[in-house]
């Protein structure tokens, strides 16, 4: 039974959610944004239409009943919404935090079309992070033992996603992670400042709860091959979830010298290697008093914003196009400037300058502007000829993008990869090879925690029809 | 984590440790390494798999107790675990029959030219070792290379064992008699390496060497380990770590390995001094 009466109230303006102050944040690595508390979570709810004919749902990569959620919210019915969320979405603590929302859910939102958008994401947040706080067993419906094992290489959205739908079918779930802990990007390469690692390790226990194995340290193509797996181990399918992990450099002058990191590098020592504890944690992490990121993406902002909590006075991002094409999420733009990060937009590096002892002295660009759009719609940056200008950094980040994990395909040359090595499926997630299926940034190339966990759920389905038909057309 | 089956010391600040590792033993092929994490918040430290016994399921490696990770490490005693070791990473060394092989091992980089050693002479090549450490006392597996070389020659900085000189010096002269060499293979400090393929290259030998740059996941996703190789940026931990000598950039190397100096040496001071804080003078049992 509802605990409230729903009232609407579509007026009101969108609820702000608590944050720490950008000069207090600027020192810790604790979360940003605080979260909907109760009251403000129900306030936020009230503002949804509960249309008809909702079109944040198409927005929704993985299509939750959003209205659904919201109205359990609004009624005070918590775990109810919880529920709901975890009806399509396996991981709803972490879409919360770090969907692009602005251009999925929220972006369709009725509302956002005279006022602002429904907060769909934080409302998610709040769902999951209010059921994890409350303490309460989660419940699980896992059918029968069915018997058949099921080899997942990778520990990434993907990857989690597909275990915990195949453990639910009954099927015996090993995953195969190659760092020493489960998580992929989400605990490699985001920072706890935007998802406490404490979020993942709670997903990750919930699916040991429901039986699923997690073997670290475990490197898929040099441990095991695919074929080994699937002959000697005994297992009846393999998914592949290994991500977009290969960082790429610009193949510019200087880009070898100390103090030149590329972004996975960076936030793996900080992240993952707790390089911010330094020295009681071992790894260490050079940032200099004035730190250039080039990139404009999720990876780029992470960095910048990393650096700066790591003492950085001055932090630059260095990005080809002009704002309005900045990748990033928007909430993080907003974050960074907030913190102090300086855009250098319509700029591009052509040069990292050393000193004599081989460290990064300065970074030379060039300036650019706007052409026609290119194939990905956006407008390609042209460089203005004559425009070279240098300025001094100690440091800089190579936040340009990454490419597929090479590991695998090097010793399964029979699974059919495309351009950069990214592996070829089908829409079943069927890569060429009989038993073997792949989902996440690995199919894709860099792309989102939702979209990867849409690929490792749809792959999960017809691995599940596969296990039980043998079907292989 | 890992049982350790046993730690000795082989030379001063040379520690040999034994690994129960099933599956490590029988995966692993000569040239490949792994990454060790001593601790829960240890760094992941690039190890070279010395020896293994796979009817035993136990792994060897050979560590230089050189800063804070690896003098924490040799601290630990049998029967204790380490808390992490993945692998087998590197692409293995490619065996064949060249002929004659000349393999040259400096100081603790001796313990990775040991296993490819081992096997370039059961695929029937003339081997030739030259292993140069700066005294006596510092050599290492000098037995087992010993054993498995056709002519075995030893250098020393101090003159006290061998030839009084580097193993260039031992190289040249093998050179300058005329000697049919079909490969070098050469694997020590970054600095040793560099002056056997300048060596080398003046002679048209083929060289190859195993490089030791910093590294942090040992997978291919971080770069950490990038050198350059024709001028070509390659990641060592998965297209290495052997690489064409003649083409291998050594300046760069070597100002790379340089890069955390000043952070290990402040947290090798502080390690030391809790260290000796934990155990005061006296506190060894009289
Ligand atoms: C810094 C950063 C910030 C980001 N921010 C956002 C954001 O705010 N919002 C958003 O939606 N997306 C964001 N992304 C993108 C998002 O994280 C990825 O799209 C998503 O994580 C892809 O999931 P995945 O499961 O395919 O791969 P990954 O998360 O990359 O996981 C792959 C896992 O496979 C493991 N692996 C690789 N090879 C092997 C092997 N041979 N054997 C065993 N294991 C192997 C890897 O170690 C890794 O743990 C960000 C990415 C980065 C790098
Ligand atoms: C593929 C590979 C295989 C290796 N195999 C062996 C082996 O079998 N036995 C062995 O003793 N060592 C080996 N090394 C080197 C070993 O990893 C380093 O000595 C070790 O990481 C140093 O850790 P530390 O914390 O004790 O010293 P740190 O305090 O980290 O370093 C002390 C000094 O050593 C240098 N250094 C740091 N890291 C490295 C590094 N990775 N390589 C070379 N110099 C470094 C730096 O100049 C630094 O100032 C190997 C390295 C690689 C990349
Ligand atoms: S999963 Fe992402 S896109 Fe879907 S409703 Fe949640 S925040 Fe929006
Ligand atoms: S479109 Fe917006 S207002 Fe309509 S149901 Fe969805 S969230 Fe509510
Ligand atoms: S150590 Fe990270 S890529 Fe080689």
């Amino acid at each position: 039974m509802p605990d409230r009466k729903w009232i609407p109230q579509p007026k009101k303006p969108r609820t702000p959610i608590p944050e720490q102050k950008p000069e207090e944040r600027r020192k810790n690595f604790k979360e940003v944004a605080l979260g909907y508390t109760e009251e403000l979570a129900i306030e936020e709810a009230y503002r949804c239409l509960q249309c008809k004919n909702p079109l944040c749902i198409e927005g929704c990569p993985v299509g939750i009943d959003i209205p659904g959620f919201i109205r359990h919210i609004g009624e005070g019915r918590f775990e109810e919404a919880y529920y709901t969320l975890k009806k399509y979405n396996s991981l709803p603590a972490i879409c919360g935090r770090v969907c692009p929302q602005e251009d999925q859910c929220e972006e369709k939102c009725i509302m956002g079309k005279r006022f602002k958008p429904v907060a769909i994401g934080r409302l998610e947040r709040f769902a999951a992070d209010w059921f994890i706080q409350s303490g309460k067993k989660e419940r699980y419906e896992i059918e029968p033992p069915t018997g058949k094992k099921v080899a997942i290489i990778g520990s990434g959205p993907a990857g989690l996603t597909c275990a915990g739908e195949l453990a639910k079918k009954g099927h015996k779930i090993v995953i195969f992670e190659a760092l020493h802990k489960p998580g992929g990007v989400l605990v490699y390469g985001i920072p706890e400042f935007r998802l406490p690692k404490k979020i993942v390790e709670v997903e990750v226990e919930k699916l040991k709860e429901m039986g699923v194995e997690i073997k670290t340290s475990a490197i898929i193509g040099k441990l095991y091959t695919i074929d080994e797996l699937l002959k000697e181990e005994s297992f009846d399918a393999v998914f592949i979830g290994t991500g977009a992990g290969l960082p790429y450099f610009m193949g510019i002058k200087g880009e070898n010298l100390n103090g030149v990191y590329s972004a996975n590098e960076f936030l793996t020592r900080v992240n993952l290697m707790k390089a911010y504890m330094f020295p009681e944690a071992d790894t260490p992490v050079k940032i200099g008093e004035r730190v250039a990121v080039i990139g404009g993406g999720n990876t780029a902002m992470d960095a910048i914003r990393t650096a700066i909590r790591l003492g950085a006075k001055e932090a630059y991002i260095i990005y080809r196009r002009s704002e309005k094409e900045l990748p990033a999420r928007e909430e993080e733009i907003h974050h960074a400037k907030e913190e102090g990060v300086i855009l250098k937009l319509l700029t591009n590096p052509v040069e990292i300058i050393g000193d004599k002892n081989g460290w990064v002295k300065a970074l030379k660009c060039i300036k650019m502007k706007l052409g026609e759009p290119d194939d990905s719609g956006r407008r390609r940056p042209i460089p203005i000829e004559g425009s070279e200008f240098e300025f001094p950094v100690d440091t800089v980040i190579m936040a340009i993008g990454q490419g597929p994990n090479p590991l695998i395909q090097e010793t399964q040359p029979d699974i059919e990869v495309k351009k950069w090595g990214i592996i070829k499926i089908d829409e079943e997630g069927r890569t060429s090879k009989k038993g073997v299926f792949a989902g996440g940034d690995i199919v894709t190339g860099g792309a989102t925690v939702i979209l990867a966990m849409g690929q490792g759920k749809r792959a999960a389905a017809s691995i599940d029809r596969y296990l039980k038909t043998g079907e292989w057309k | 984590m890992y049982l350790i089956k046993d730690i000795e010391e082989i030379a001063p600040k040379i520690k040999k440790m034994v690994l129960k590792a099933p599956l490590l033993a029988k995966k692993h092929r000569a040239g490949q390494f792994v990454m060790v994490i001593n601790t829960e918040k240890g760094e992941r430290i690039p190890l070279t798999i010395a020896d293994k016994n796979p009817e035993k399921g136990e792994i060897t490696l050979i560590f230089q107790e050189i800063g804070k990770s690896t003098m924490e490490m040799g601290l630990r005693t049998k029967g204790e675990h380490v808390y992490d070791v993945v692998g087998p990473l590197g692409k293995p060394t490619h065996i064949e029959k060249y002929g004659t092989v000349v393999c040259i091992g400096g100081g603790v980089g001796t313990a990775p030219l040991y296993p490819i050693a081992k096997k370039m002479k059961e695929v029937g090549n003339h081997i030739i070792t030259i292993l140069g450490a700066r005294n006596k006392d510092l050599f290492i597996l000098e037995k087992e290379m010993k054993a498995l070389s056709d002519e075995f020659y030893q250098t020393t900085d101090d003159g006290t064992k061998g030839r009084h000189g580097l193993v260039t010096d031992e190289l040249k002269r093998l050179i300058e008699e005329g000697r049919e060499i079909d490969l070098v293979l050469a694997i020590g400090p970054a600095i040793m390496m560099k002056f056997v393929s300048l060596l080398t290259k003046e002679h048209n030998i083929p060289t190859m060497v195993s490089l030791n740059s910093i590294m942090v996941d040992g997978t291919g996703m971080c770069g950490a380990c990038r050198v350059s190789v024709g001028g070509i940026t390659k990641f060592v931990c998965v297209d290495g770590p052997e690489f064409d000598g003649h083409k291998v950039n050594f300046d760069e190397l070597l100002k790379r390995q340089a890069m955390y100096k000043d952070m290990e040496e402040m947290a090798l001071k502080k390690f030391l001094e809790e260290l000796r804080e934990k155990e005061p003078c006296g506190g060894h049992h009289a």
